[in-house]
């Protein structure tokens, strides 16, 4: 028996898959945003093979794609005897890629700030920690905030890979949903528009942040 | 006895040797004036004095406080060492008073209520008392660069070194700043300053340093030394600085 689909049943199921998105995104965002963190103190610190090892992840997570990433997230973990879900791979996966991306970002952030503020701050005996919490990291944060909106932009559309292994978020139900209705066309379109709709904004308030801190400089 | 002490230091960047074996004397209430082209290494011996060149080989003694041959604890050695920059370098997302306190307060261990007295009366001696409130950005430059000398007071250095601290001056807020200095330096405070103000140099100064290719090159009271040059190389700087 056929299912007949009508309108509002593809823009349901898709609201439900665009939720998993959103969390999808969202959890990879603050996690990764944690994970970033540590990732940039541990590049930015004086020894030696922190940066390694640092540098190393950054490299290894910008230079593969996105897919591979959770390819080999889901499909390593599961070799090792680990069981993981989509869900749970997918959000692992996006986690590891958005820290490295921010770890990168804020990095350029941190060596933005003047070096006469390192060299005024040391001469008033401030340790390197004192250095980071009091006058580093304040200024670097002002100038941080743009560019990581912006980056999390990319964080949304990079959800859309966790559709391959398996996890219904939006394009994955979107697949579905196309399969079924056999209106690909209409289905994607609505998809986009639903990525676009989530993004947009984000990149206006991205925007919006630059300007306003740029004229405050 | 010397307050700051400096025995055959030497310094490199990379092949290049910026100080030659330099030996230096400072006691308390002295006001050194170092002079020379640039190039000739007198900001990288004023910026070893507090750590921040480091020292390749050579002694480094501030009151009791030494580093030898670069090893050594800088932060005790800056806690005696105030310094002032060309390019002021006050932390512009505070005010004037958070920038007078933060060392204070993070350094030093005291409550906020403490380092903003300090701050207040560090302000009030180079005149910003009512400038408290204010974002750096919002002073000018002769008022940004009296509260970070307000700021490096406010650690109670044994010394303070001034690397051209008019340099990035519009030329009418010069005054204003020296003027900062010359009382400081009437009140006992011990000073090594680079400078481009000869007449400043000769005036306050109690002892002139002259350095060239990374040595001193001569040195002794300021007038007399500027009086008369013993050496070609002083002689043709001085021509020079005062034809500009």
């Amino acid at each position: 028996m056929l299912v007949q689909f009508t309108a509002w049943d593809i823009v349901r199921n898709l609201l439900e898959g665009g939720k998993w998105t959103l969390a999808l995104s969202l959890i990879a965002f603050v996690l990764g945003g944690a994970v970033g963190f540590a990732i940039l103190f541990a590049r930015i610190a004086r020894h030696r093979l922190l940066q390694a090892f640092a540098k190393a992840y950054i490299e290894v997570f910008q230079g593969t794609p996105l897919l591979m990433q959770l390819f080999i997230v889901f499909f390593g973990l599961s070799l090792v005897g680990l069981e993981v879900s989509p869900w749970l791979a997918a959000a692992l996966g996006l986690t590891l890629f958005t820290s490295a991306y921010l770890a990168e970002i804020w990095r350029g952030c941190v060596e933005s700030v003047p070096k006469g503020q390192w060299e005024a701050s040391a001469s008033l005996a401030l340790s390197w920690p004192q250095q980071m919490r009091h006058v580093i990291l304040p200024q670097a944060l002002r100038i941080a905030i743009a560019p990581t909106v912006g980056f999390s932009v990319q964080v949304v559309k990079g959800t859309a890979v966790a559709s391959i292994i398996g996890f219904a978020e939006l394009t994955k139900t979107g697949a579905m949903l196309a399969n079924a209705t056999f209106q690909p066309f209409v289905v994607f379109g609505l998809v986009a528009a639903g990525y676009f709709a989530l993004c947009y904004p984000l990149s206006l308030y991205a925007k919006s942040l630059e300007r306003k801190f740029h004229v405050a400089r | 006895m010397s307050l700051v002490k400096i025995a055959g230091l030497h310094k490199h960047f990379g092949a290049n040797h910026v100080l030659k074996g330099i030996d230096l004397d400072v006691a308390q209430g002295d006001v050194v004036a170092l002079i020379g082209r640039s190039g000739s290494g007198k900001s990288t011996l004023l910026r070893a004095i507090n750590g921040l060149e480091t020292i390749d080989k050579g002694e480094l003694v501030v009151d009791g406080t030494a580093v030898h041959d670069g090893k050594g604890d800088l932060r005790a050695l800056r806690q005696k060492v105030g310094m002032v920059f060309q390019q002021f370098n006050l932390f512009p997302h505070l005010t004037a008073g958070e920038n007078v306190m933060l060392a204070p307060t993070v350094v030093k261990g005291l409550s906020r209520a403490e380092a903003q007295d300090i701050a207040k009366e560090m302000l009030l001696k180079v005149g910003l008392a009512d400038k408290f409130a204010s974002f750096p950005d919002q002073l000018s430059g002769g008022q940004q660069q009296r509260v970070a000398i307000a700021r490096a007071l406010a650690m109670q250095p044994k010394v303070l070194l001034c690397d051209e601290i008019t340099s990035a001056l519009d030329p009418e807020l010069v005054s204003e700043v020296l003027a900062v200095v010359r009382q400081l330096a009437a009140e006992g405070m011990t000073l090594v300053m680079v400078t481009h103000e000869m007449r400043f140099a000769r005036d306050v100064g109690n002892k002139l340093i002259f350095m060239h290719h990374g040595r001193i090159h001569e040195s002794g009271d300021p007038r007399q030394v500027f009086a008369d040059p013993q050496t070609p190389e002083l002689a043709n700087f001085v021509g020079s600085v005062q034809a500009a």
